[in-house]
């Protein structure tokens, strides 16, 4: 008989386990699979938290600020008379080095290229925007620019991009809920007997139920936490390479959105318990 | 205390068949009475009602003070925590070494860690497994599973105690050795109820007979 080999193998399960669990729930495939949950939880979760920073920033940016594009010869008169209009605090041409190094990423370095004359109007508080738009349209030469709509048409897809990263969550956690599932029944289907004794032993459903939702809240937030440990060290080197680009300011730690971060280990257990506890809870409602 | 009153069982598998009929008997507190019948009688039946692990289909039963049917479901398990079980197939649990087995009443009460060990080691010694206390159930032979299963059936000290064909697999040695255990336990109060398809093994212990046949009782006594 394989004895000795059988005593030693028991010899771990002393104790706290009298389900088996720690191997009839055992392997890392549940926890990959969690872990793959988690780190596109944590991808959507950073790009829903990247896309409202900038559409905050576009926001700010925004508020308050007209552009108006002239021909040069027409610059000073289409200045008296920006200056001049009801709204305007302050009206100045923007300086031909910063221009050109605004439009740098789209035209290149051209140093013959002629450029328009392009002036700022900053309004004062509550000013009427768009009767200031027309106005300033009515000067002959110039053009304002339709930055309002642009920046409105960027926060409509910034705020697509959360509503997709926010339904991605939905559907991630909808998935990690199946996992559990499945792992569950896997679990209850390995030790039906040996909960059919425990039961015929006097111990509660919740006992019972308690043990495997603690069994996968474990699994689920060490899948979790091996998730996001593959996704931090990714999520920083994307926030390096867009941040500077769209805040024109290096990356900084506070850029990741730690505390939903945070949140992904503790939420995968959550699932991962409630799960369980609510499918072995009726599994073992049918016993007598 | 076990009374049964006009209980009928009726499988849901049995096809509408009655496996058990009519049975009406009184088992007082403290006694111990032999189930008796050949097999396919109904004893196992008998005692699954008797444990709560079936439910009469008509009639109505007491155990230890209490009709299950009118107990609400989150009370059942504190009554079968006072019913000590040995069945017919041990149903010991094959990833828990022999102590764990035993430990298992307890471990399921919340007895401290402490207090369990000593009482887990002095129930193995009663019943001659102190020296298998890390043995698989797998590795020990059936006089030996059989008399594990009687100390995971008794580490609680339950109320009542059923014991299904105790005896079934063992030889006679192994068989006097576990009727012993059985009979000390009856003389330390414990109601207990004993099946078994066998005619000589009441010899040995001469005490009221429930006796079954087709499900129906015979007589009383
Ligand atoms: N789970 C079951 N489903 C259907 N019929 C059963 C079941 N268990 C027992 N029976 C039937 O009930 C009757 C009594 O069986 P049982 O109580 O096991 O008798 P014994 O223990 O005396 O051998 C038999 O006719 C048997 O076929
Ligand atoms: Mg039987």
């Amino acid at each position: 008989m394989a004895r000795p080999k059988g005593a030693t193998a028991l010899r771990p399960l002393r104790g706290r386990d009298p389900l088996g669990l720690r191997r009839a729930l055992a392997g890392w495939l549940l926890p990959a699979l969690v872990g793959a949950m988690a780190l596109l939880a944590a991808l959507a979760i950073a790009g829903a938290a990247g896309a409202g920073r900038l559409a905050e920033r576009w926001e700010q940016a925004a508020a308050g600020q007209v552009i108006v594009q002239v021909p040069p010869a027409q610059a000073e008169a289409a200045l008296a008379r920006l200056r001049a209009l009801p709204g305007v605090a302050e009206a100045t041409v923007v300086a031909e080095d910063r221009l050109r190094a605004l439009l740098a990423p789209w035209l290149g370095e051209v140093p013959g290229l002629p450029l328009p004359v392009m002036i700022e109007l900053r309004l004062v508080e509550r000013a009427e925007e768009a009767a200031l738009r027309e106005a300033a349209a009515a000067i002959p030469g110039a053009q304002v620019e339709r930055r309002g709509e642009a920046v409105t048409q960027a926060l409509r897809v910034a705020e697509g991009v959360r509503g997709l990263a926010f339904v991605l969550l939905g559907i991630i956690a909808a998935v990690a809920v199946a996992l559990v599932a499945v792992a569950t029944r896997a679990g209850l289907a390995a030790r039906r007997e040996t909960i059919e004794i425990l039961h015929e032993l006097g111990a509660r459903d919740a006992d019972i139920a308690g043990r495997f939702a603690a069994r996968l809240a474990l699994l689920c937030a060490a899948g979790a936490l091996g998730g996001l440990a593959v996704a931090l060290p990714a999520l920083w080197l994307l926030a390096e390479a867009a941040i500077p680009v769209a805040l024109s300011r290096p990356a900084a730690a506070s850029d990741l959105p730690w505390a939903a971060l945070a949140l992904l280990p503790p939420a995968a257990a959550g699932i991962g318990w409630l799960t369980a506890r609510l499918a072995v809870g009726a599994w073992l409602r049918r016993l007598p | 205390m076990v009374r049964f009153s006009g209980v009928g069982l009726c499988y849901p598998e049995g096809g509408g068949a009655w496996a058990l009929q009519g049975l009406d008997f009184l088992l007082p507190e403290g006694s111990f009475t032999w189930l008796l019948g050949p097999s396919g009688a109904g004893k196992t039946s008998v005692l699954g009602l008797m444990h709560l692990r079936l439910r009469p289909s008509i009639g109505r039963i007491e155990v230890l003070g209490h009709d299950p049917a009118g107990l609400p479901r989150a009370q059942l398990p504190a009554l079968r925590r006072r019913i000590g079980v040995v069945f017919q197939d041990y149903r010991l649990l094959p990833h828990l070494s022999a102590f764990e087995n035993v430990a298992l009443p307890l471990r399921i009460q919340g007895v401290t860690e402490a207090r369990l060990r000593a009482d887990v080691t002095e129930m193995l010694r009663w019943v001659g497994l102190a020296e298998r206390a890390e043995a698989a159930p797998a590795a020990l032979s059936g006089g030996e599973q059989q008399r594990l299963a009687l100390a995971r059936a008794v580490i609680a000290r339950p109320a009542l105690l059923v014991a299904d064909e105790p005896t079934g697999n063992l030889d006679a040695t192994q068989a006097r050795r576990v009727l012993s255990l059985l009979r000390e336990l009856h003389r330390l109060g414990t109601t207990v109820v004993v099946a078994t398809h066998s005619e000589a093994l009441p010899e040995e212990y001469p005490a009221p007979a429930l006796r079954l046949e087709g499900g129906r009782l015979l007589r009383h006594g």
